[in-house]
């Protein structure tokens, strides 16, 4: 389950310190039921990614109470919140894989991080570069991949883990459209396997084609739900 | 986490700088350490050298003594001679007191007119100190003086103890220099890998396991330099030791045989030292810095 309640975000310019915050997000309030699926939309800079941010715990909320896999964020020790990252995989909008290690590597990482066994490791990486049509990659390092290949070792690592909560930001949109589907078949199999799943787009056709609730935001405001 | 080098710290802390800087570091240490034992050995050869001996000053020796019988020198070495405790005294002779002389008084110390004092070396083998022989020799020749080398020997103890002090501190400032040696180095690696560490840390990494990753890596750079300063610094020791030879009253020929046995046992624990040091200060910089994430 993830719950906002009246979550205010503010960012200090930091070249000026004495200047009043800006507001990014303002008074939001939702709650996905565990297992639940949403569509985050809206304009560039609305503050998608901000919202997403505090989903994940990148950022922490100016105000405001966030629950996230039933755990109230503000509470947790920083050991706590390691533990629940690891629960939740994460679709960076600019990918953030590791430029020195190779494909098979970076996607390996969340698990090698959980302590899992290689043997196991290596079946799941393997499997899961073969759903995102990478498996001739494997060696591969990033800067060697088009766009559209380092989306996909993104996506396999955010859910190479199996987490409870997917959140992906923009995660088509160096995809063509047969990616695209392919993408959005594998999340809607993690999400009947019970993963809580929140994918931002601005990819309007992606959203007529796959309905399910949406979270708009203006202008930091959120302006629909459901 | 991995064992694998998932977060490039090979090339993070690969720096040259830190083995490089400690192994300066541990040189000074390994000096610093021998100078302490050389010290307290050479205070030891020196008091016990220095505490039985006696010298004893009779001015005017050369004139009649109180019973008028004999000269106030001679009456004094007739009283020690009878003196039990009292061994081997000797008059010292006037070339070897103008010798001693010379530095403060110049060439010929007589010709200034000054009335020289006799002077008497002697040993002290009696019971406690000797200190009611002052007395003794004060109502036979008034004015001689008993100097008894515990009193020097203490103030060579104050010397050794104020070295020791010294090289103490060297200890401690090259402790804390290469603390702040390896804080840059780890400071430094974390800016490099700000990137990789911030990826790392969202995926769930603990702090504790990214700290102990710089902090193994530290262990590792500052042990080689440490290893390599301390061994750097065994020919100069042993040079040393062998200046020190006659003072200490021991002396080898064979390469490294002058350091003593004691370096060989605390000079090993200078790089498992340094290393301890390496790894709390890697530690403690990591995970300060990884506060700084969310
Ligand atoms: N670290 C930051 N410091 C200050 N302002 C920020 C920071 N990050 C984002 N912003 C501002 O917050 C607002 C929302 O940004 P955000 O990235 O959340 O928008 P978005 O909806 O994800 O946009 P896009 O669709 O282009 O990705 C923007 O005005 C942006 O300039
Ligand atoms: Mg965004």
């Amino acid at each position: 389950m993830v719950r906002f309640e009246d979550v205010w975000l503010k960012y200090r310019n930091p070249a000026r310190p004495g200047a009043p915050a800006k507001d990014i997000l303002r008074a939001i309030s939702f709650e996905i039921p565990d297992g639940g699926f949403r569509w985050l939309t809206g304009p560039s800079g609305a503050g998608k990614t901000s919202l997403l941010k505090l989903i994940y715990l990148a950022e922490h909320p100016t105000q405001g109470l966030i629950d996230i896999l039933g755990t109230r964020a503000a509470n947790i020790t920083r050991r706590e919140a390691a533990l629940l990252r690891r629960r939740i995989g994460v679709v960076y909008q600019d990918f953030r894989l590791l430029p020195q290690l190779s494909a098979y590597d970076n996607v390996a990482l969340p698990m090698r991080l959980a302590h899992r066994g290689e043997t196991q490791i290596n079946a799941d990486v393997t499997e899961i570069l073969r759903w995102v049509g990478l498996e001739d990659r494997l060696h591969a390092r990033p800067d060697e991949l088009s766009g559209g290949a380092q989306q996909r070792i993104a996506i396999a690592r955010a859910v190479v883990a199996r987490p409870k909560l997917l959140v992906a930001d923009e995660p088509t949109g160096n995809l063509d459209d047969e990616q695209a589907q392919r993408l959005m078949l594998l999340i809607t199999a993690l999400n009947r396997l019970g993963t809580t799943v929140v994918v931002a787009t601005h990819n309007m056709a992606l959203v007529e084609r796959y309905p399910a609730p949406k979270l708009r935001i203006e202008d930091g405001k959120l302006v629909q739900n459901g | 986490m991995a064992k694998r080098d998932d977060l490039g710290l090979r090339a993070a802390l690969a720096d040259r700088l830190l083995p490089v800087l400690v192994a300066a570091m541990s040189f000074l240490a390994a000096l610093g350490l021998a100078g302490t034992l050389a010290s307290a050995s050479l205070a030891h050869s020196w008091q016990s050298q220095a505490s039985d001996t006696l010298t004893i000053q009779v001015p005017q020796p050369n004139n009649p003594d109180a019973s008028g019988k004999t000269t106030r020198l001679a009456a004094v070495q007739a009283a020690l001679a009878q003196t039990p405790g009292v061994t081997n005294p000797q008059v010292m002779s006037q070339a070897d007191e103008n010798a001693l002389l010379t530095p403060w008084l110049g060439e010929d110390a007589t010709q200034l007119g000054l009335q020289m004092p006799g002077v008497i070396s002697a040993s002290w083998a009696g019971p406690g100190s000797p200190d009611a022989l002052g007395e003794a020799l004060d109502k036979i020749s008034a004015g001689t003086m008993v100097d008894a080398g515990a009193v020097w020997a203490a103030r060579v103890a104050a010397l050794t103890s104020s070295l020791q002090d010294c090289a103490a501190a060297v200890l401690v400032i090259v402790a804390l220099v290469a603390a702040a040696v390896v804080a840059v180095a780890a400071r430094a690696g974390l800016a490099q890998r700000r990137d990789t560490i911030t990826i790392v840390h969202g995926l769930g990494a603990l702090d504790g396991d990214i700290a102990t990753r710089f902090a193994n890596r530290a262990v590792v750079l500052v042990a080689a330099g440490s290893v390599a300063g301390t061994l750097l610094a065994l020919p100069v020791l042993d040079w040393l030791a062998a200046l020190a030879a006659p003072f200490s009253g021991q002396m080898t020929g064979s390469a490294l045989s002058n350091v003593p046995m004691p370096l060989w046992f605390i000079l090993p624990l200078l790089p498992i030292a340094a290393a301890g040091i390496g790894w709390a200060t890697a530690q403690l910089t990591v995970r300060s810095w990884l506060r700084s994430l969310p």
